[in-house]
């Protein structure tokens, strides 16, 4: 059984929901985010969104842009972000990987290479926030091809005819966005997040993950309450620009901040 | 991949929106019921003979087409060569081209029921033919506009505030028009059911290129006819500059098929296609996937996406329209070059000696045109006119005399 599957079953028989947390690879350096992303499980995340920095992150908000550019700052590539995840990989063989990013770096990389190495490293499944279903031909079939999971967005713009059309291939789990905008600029409506995940739970079996819009250990037990799992990132990269000074460097502490931040949402999570 | 027809390269895009690999719909999901939305709309309507109809009346009435097609006897003398004509689009109402795809763009708008709107600007014509056609027909309008491009386009900032636009200024990135283009997405994700989106060059995701490209024909279709009744013949060669593309375009589509009909296009050199300093994607960039369509790009070995520059706010872009990286790769038309300092000799070249004061943008195009023309005595060339040059003489000027002393 694959990792996310096998994470998502064992947390539905305990009754739990999975945190996951992103971080940008290379924020704000090379080491300290492969500190962090090794440190993340025993601080209660259950799997990790690694994002790969892009220069033009059209669907991100101002903190995730701001890690994106700290990260390409610190000489971030997909050459680097692979290795990191390979050395993550030889002391961790349960957390889900999930790599988020967008189709440029991928595709000026090689495609079939690209898929290639996130299987021989370990990544679980792929997150491209500019490959819709239509684009599908370009490379969703390849990786499904190679039993690497391609997660599928839902959004609130998302019709019911749409919904079958997104879901109609999906594997892993699908990924709710909470909020009709970009990462971590408004808060979710409980409200609407319920109807729409009771739409999305008519047409899949597969655990449903809310994010984009989660900052607070309130709304994560919230958005939990009505999904299988979380994902928190803006917060997160907050914490590491908080964490280092004007000039980009780093004296470690952010490792503290957003290992202590992660422990006290999968407090709030009930996770033990 | 739906087959295009092989007898016309005019068909395209593909059902994909593909034009070759290029084009498609690389965009966020919460985007594509949107740009679906867009798609419908915009092809029921151009099938809508009452919506034709208040484009025609639009264009005759209040951009003030045609356009005329102009012998420029003092610049044809100058160069020696080839009889150069210009399609004085420069002559619209605001001053450039951009108004063409507006007005199009907003009655589509007003058809779907969205009465707000967004755009994003580099040389601040499009911020302004968007301000412009928004005050005309009582809608709210947002122009995300980079803030060094507020520095350098002053006037036509001014203009869009006076319309009664707000001007967004965008410090993200590099603070240029492709950071224009990211906020104003970013914006469009966010407010998804309520505005509709004018872009203002022949790139994004589909149905945009085509879109753009078919508003902005009416500038090849009259320029045919009218070479017609002057010359009785088709020009030998079109010129054009290019930043995402739509004048040129507009000015080659009508003439794609015309096999003996050599077009060019021109890019940015900058300061130099070894300088790193410039906006040529196609002479000096490799296929890449950004702003919603595959074309190509400047971007360093890890696809990320590299600043351009030059010297014109309106082709300081680092990709191009998907249907140029086509023809492009298909070789139908040849995309040359012009730098900065060319650019500002064409300038004052053609102030001087036609009385028409360029934007810099066609200045670009000038300065290929005259190339072109001193090789070919007894031919006939068009040369998109895009836009007048008042916008630029604040930031113009001051070069020119540095150059001059
Ligand atoms: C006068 C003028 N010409 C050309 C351009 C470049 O755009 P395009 O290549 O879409 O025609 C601009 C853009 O702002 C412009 O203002």
């Amino acid at each position: 059984m694959n990792r996310i599957k096998k994470t998502f079953n064992k947390l539905n028989k305990e009754n739990k929901k999975a945190l996951g947390i992103f971080i940008t690879a290379g924020d704000p350096n090379f080491e300290n985010s492969l500190k962090l992303i090794t440190n993340l499980p025993d601080n209660g995340a259950d799997f990790i969104e690694i994002g790969m920095p892009f220069s033009d992150p059209m669907a991100d908000g101002p903190s995730i842009q701001l890690s994106s550019q700290r990260a390409l700052k610190s000489g971030m590539n997909i050459k680097k972000c692979l290795s990191l995840i390979k050395i993550f990989r030889e002391k961790n063989i349960h957390t889900p990987l999930i790599l988020m990013g967008y189709y440029n770096p991928i595709y000026k990389f090689g495609k079939e290479k690209f898929i290639k190495k996130c299987i021989e490293f370990g990544v679980d499944a792929l997150i491209i926030v500019d490959l819709p279903p239509e684009e599908d031909d370009e490379f969703y079939f390849e990786a499904e091809k190679n039993n690497l999971s391609m997660i599928r967005l839902v959004t609130p713009t998302t019709d019911e005819k749409r919904l079958k059309k997104i879901l109609l291939n999906a594997s892993g789990f699908v990924y709710y966005v909470s909020i009709t905008g970009i990462t971590g600029t408004q808060a979710p409506n409980i409200k609407n997040v319920q109807d729409n995940i009771k739409k999305i739970k008519q047409v899949t079996d597969l655990p449903i993950v809310i994010g984009f819009g989660i900052r607070s250990p309130g709304q994560a037990t919230l958005m939990s309450d009505v999904s299988d799992g979380i994902v928190i990132g803006s917060a997160v990269v907050d914490l590491i620009k908080k964490s280092i000074d004007g000039e980009g460097v780093s004296g470690g502490e952010e490792l503290t901040t957003c290992l202590d931040f992660t422990k006290e949402i999968s407090k709030a999570l009930k996770h033990n | 991949m739906t087959k295009m027809n092989l007898n016309s390269l005019r068909t395209g895009p593909d059902a994909y929106g593909k034009f070759g690999i290029h084009g498609g719909r690389f965009v966020a999901e919460t985007l594509m019921p949107l740009i679906l939305d867009v798609e419908n709309a915009y092809e029921k309507a151009i099938k809508d003979q009452s919506f034709i109809n208040e484009l025609d009346m639009y264009r005759r009435d209040y951009i003030g087409r045609p356009s005329p097609l102009y012998f420029a006897e003092r610049l044809t003398e100058h160069f020696g060569g080839a009889k150069i004509y210009l399609k004085r689009d420069e002559l619209n109402h605001t001053g450039a081209h951009k108004i063409n795809n507006v007005i199009g763009q907003i009655l589509l708008a007003k058809n779907m029921g969205k009465n707000k709107i967004i755009a994003e600007t580099g040389a601040g014509q499009h911020g302004v033919a968007t301000a412009t056609a928004c005050a005309l027909f009582g809608f709210e309008c947002e122009v995300f506009m980079g803030a060094k491009d507020i520095e350098r386009q002053k006037p036509n900032v001014q203009r869009m505030q006076l319309l009664g636009a707000k001007i967004n200024p965008v410090t993200s990135g590099t603070g240029t028009l492709k950071d224009a283009m990211n906020d104003a997405l970013r914006f469009w994700v966010s407010n998804a059911n309520t505005h509709f989106y004018i872009i203002g060059t022949a790139a994004g995701p589909h149905p945009y290129p085509k879109m753009v490209r078919d508003f902005q024909s009416i500038i090849g279709e009259e320029a045919k006819k009218q070479i017609l009744e002057k010359e009785n013949q088709l020009p030998n060669a079109l010129v054009a500059c290019i930043g995402g593309g739509s004048n040129a375009l507009g000015l080659f589509h009508p003439f794609l098929d015309d096999e003996e009909v050599e077009i060019f296009g021109v890019e940015a050199a900058g300061k130099g296609l070894n300088s790193n300093l410039h906006a040529a994607s196609l002479t000096a960039g490799s296929p890449g996937v950004l702003h919603g369509n595959r074309t190509y790009l400047l971007q360093d070995d890890d696809g990320q996406i590299i600043d351009a520059h030059s010297i014109s706010a309106g082709l300081d872009y680092p990709g191009i329209g998907p249907e140029h990286s086509w023809l492009h790769d298909i070789g139908r038309i040849k995309y040359l070059s012009t730098t900065d300092d060319q650019s500002l000799d064409a300038f004052k070249l053609c102030s001087s000696l036609e009385g028409i004061i360029p934007a810099l943008e066609p200045a670009h195009a000038l300065h290929i045109t005259g190339k072109l023309a001193s090789e070919r005595k007894g031919q006939i060339i068009i040369m998109n006119m895009c836009g007048r040059g008042d916008k630029d003489l604040s930031s113009v000027l001051p070069l020119i005399m540095k150059n001059d002393t």
